[in-house]
């Protein structure tokens, strides 16, 4: 009994992730066995014991390293070298400069993108239809490559050295217009636009009760990953911001620039930048997973 | 045809509120035009505010510095005294007949090719596995996910420090099965590894989810099929799973093609000094474009680079399509020469 009728992707999507799903259990009757369990657990293994490594280096003294046996548990000396590393480098400062580039960008990039997602998803209007292809197109853009000329703006704005330069630059991207194009042309039915229009709504009042409500799920998810995109971001800001004034990466650059040698150092930099995107994952991760897989399926 | 009828159906009801409301018989038409040229306006000229942040805000930080980069790169241009004369080609005359660039394009290919190649092969194996009947789904899904949210720039510190060539644990797990110290910073290709190592940490999880979504697409009946045909399950992923798949294997290795040939963080923070080794063996296009214009004040030469480096990215774009379309074009006479020796 083939009950497999092949869910279409977004449906598979809209589902809660914990309910077991019909699909999966008639899947050709696929029950993975332990060497699957293995293997994967290998991989998960895998991709966290370079952190693991981290946390270990980091809460030894460096010396450790030149022993011949390497420790195999967390020492006490973690805090010690975190207070070094803040006497090294603004931490606080570049935590905090992170937190500020990356939830204004991320709120910036999900109003504008749903707005635009809004009218390429919902409105007509002349030139729609190519304007939209040429978001598509730019997404394949490697606008990176323009650095010189947008640090020229910047030095002659005077906005070197400054946040501005940092978070101007990642106001908008055309994948969230995309995304937000892709989500709402599904989410919102015409009907209920067309109501509110009958209604006399004007348009930018259907926009607020009608498209912001509908927009909320794929929203969230774009404010996640412009998030996680800002955070980790490096070249521009490190190429725009001076030593005063970083974000994490850029300062932890600075933090390998005056400690190399210090390998405990730098590592403690490097779990202390990390934690904080960790904790987002823990709460967060079901929607990046959700996320990448949706985005996959439309793109 | 809906948006006409509902347009209608407003005016209609704009006009009747608005004769309601007002007082004398003469104002009505007055009163019910104005209002109805306003909605009108409304739905005609929000469309485009609605669009225009995006647009204006991309034309400014995104497409006006790509296409200033090209006027940058026909002119001398320093950091500092700013525009300088036309000089037309010389700026890439110089770049191209530096030895530097070469190896640096040496580097970007050698280590783009080490990281997409692999993680494409290993994310299409995982998500195999994350398409089966597992117990706690999401739990191994965001397991896969975990190292996309690690910084390039902290992986790099931590896998600098596993690869190095006197302390670290990657050269003394070699030593103790006999393999004498591999020099992971000192040699070409075993820097090039441990570089595509990281990218490969961070991204293969994160491609495994897209390949995981598009296996999820795939109609169920065709496994069934082959089942009936007497396919084992290898056989399975090999002629079912992988040829429905090339749509997005087209899709990931364009992205990695994009942002794998402007690879920077990784590069610039496996040392201390950002330059990509002693004598460059990883320095990337990138950090030559940086060194360029922010070390030597180039801004001229840096901008050829960056023309460069965009032409290339262009270039690989074309012959990944072609490759990809070829190979669609063989399968398809292929299966129509199988069609006519089954015919007969």
């Amino acid at each position: 009994m083939s009950a497999a009728a092949p869910i279409s992707p977004v449906d598979a999507q809209a589902q809660p992730p914990r309910r077991p799903r019909r699909r999966a259990a008639s899947a050709s009757g696929r029950r993975p066995g332990f060497i699957v369990y293995g293997c994967l657990a290998a991989v998960v293994l895998g991709g966290m014991f370079p952190l693991w490594w981290s946390v270990l280096i980091g809460s030894h003294h460096s010396t450790i390293l030149a022993q011949t046996s390497f420790p195999w548990w967390p020492g006490g000396n973690f805090f010690a070298n975190a207070a070094e590393v803040m006497d090294t480098i603004p931490f606080w400062r570049a935590t905090a400069n992170s937190l500020i580039v990356s939830t204004t960008t991320a709120f910036s990039v999900v109003l504008f993108s749903t707005l635009a997602g809004y009218a390429f998803a919902k409105l007509r209007f002349r030139g729609s239809g190519p304007l939209l292809v040429f978001v598509i197109a730019t997404m394949a853009v490697p606008t990176q490559l323009g650095v010189v000329p947008l640090y020229q703006v910047m030095a002659a704005l005077g906005w070197t050295g400054e946040l501005t330069a940092v978070i101007v630059p990642g106001l908008v991207t055309a994948f969230g217009v995309f995304w937000m194009t892709q989500y709402l042309r599904q989410a919102i039915p015409d009907e209920l636009i067309e109501a509110a229009t009958v209604d006399g709504c004007s348009m930018i009042r259907t926009f607020y009760h009608v498209c912001l409500p509908a927009a909320r799920p794929a929203a969230a998810m774009l404010f996640l990953f412009t998030f996680v995109l800002n955070w980790t971001n490096f070249f521009w800001p490190f190429i725009v911001l001076g030593p005063q004034n970083p974000t994490l990466p850029v300062a932890l650059q600075q933090l390998q620039a005056a400690h190399f040698v210090d390998y405990s150092l730098v590592l403690t930099g490097a779990t202390l930048a990390t934690v904080p995107l960790l904790i987002l994952f823990v709460f967060t991760g079901r929607q990046l997973v959700s996320g990448i897989m949706q985005g996959a399926v439309k793109a | 045809m809906a948006a006409v009828t509902s347009a209608e159906r407003a005016q209609v009801r704009n006009t009747g509120s608005g004769a309601g409301r007002s007082a004398g018989p003469g104002r009505k038409p007055a009163a019910g035009s104005l209002r109805n040229r306003l909605s009108a306006w409304d739905r005609r000229f929000s469309p485009y505010l609605y669009i225009s942040p995006f647009f204006l805000l991309f034309a400014l930080v995104g497409l006006f510095p790509l296409a200033y980069t090209a006027w940058v790169a026909v002119h001398d241009w320093d950091l500092i005294m700013g525009q300088g004369e036309f000089t037309g080609w010389e700026n890439f005359a110089d770049v191209l007949g530096q030895r530097d660039f070469w190896v640096a394009l040496r580097n970007t290919l050698s280590i783009f090719i080490l990281s997409t190649g692999p993680q494409v092969v290993a994310a299409i194996v995982i998500a195999y596995m994350l398409d089966t009947n597992l117990r706690a789904k999401t739990f191994w899904r965001m397991g896969v996910l975990l190292p996309y949210v690690v910084t390039p720039v902290a992986v790099a510190l931590i896998f600098s420090n596993l690869f190095s060539q006197r302390f670290g644990l990657v050269n003394s797990v070699l030593e103790s099965i006999g393999i004498g110290g591999i020099g992971w910073h000192s040699e070409v290709l075993p820097s090039h590894l441990a570089i595509a190592t990281m990218v490969n940490f961070r991204w293969t999880g994160y491609n495994a989810l897209i390949f995981l979504a598009a296996m999820q697409a795939i109609p169920r009946d065709l496994y069934e099929q082959a089942e009936i045909d007497g396919a084992g399950r290898v056989r399975q992923f090999l002629s079912v799973t992988v040829p429905m798949l090339r749509p997005t294997i087209i899709f990931v290795v364009i992205t990695s093609t994009i942002g794998g040939l402007q690879i920077f963080d990784e590069p610039r923070m496996y040392d201390q000094y950002g330059r990509g080794g002693t004598d460059g063996q990883w320095r990337t296009l990138t950090i030559y474009l940086y060194e360029l214009g922010w070390t030597r004040s180039d801004f001229g030469l840096a901008s050829a680079v960056a023309v460069l480096l965009f032409l290339l990215i262009v270039a690989i774009g074309i012959i990944n399509f072609s490759i990809t379309r070829r190979i669609a074009d063989a399968e398809a006479a292929d299966r129509r020469i199988r069609r006519q020796k089954g015919a007969r």
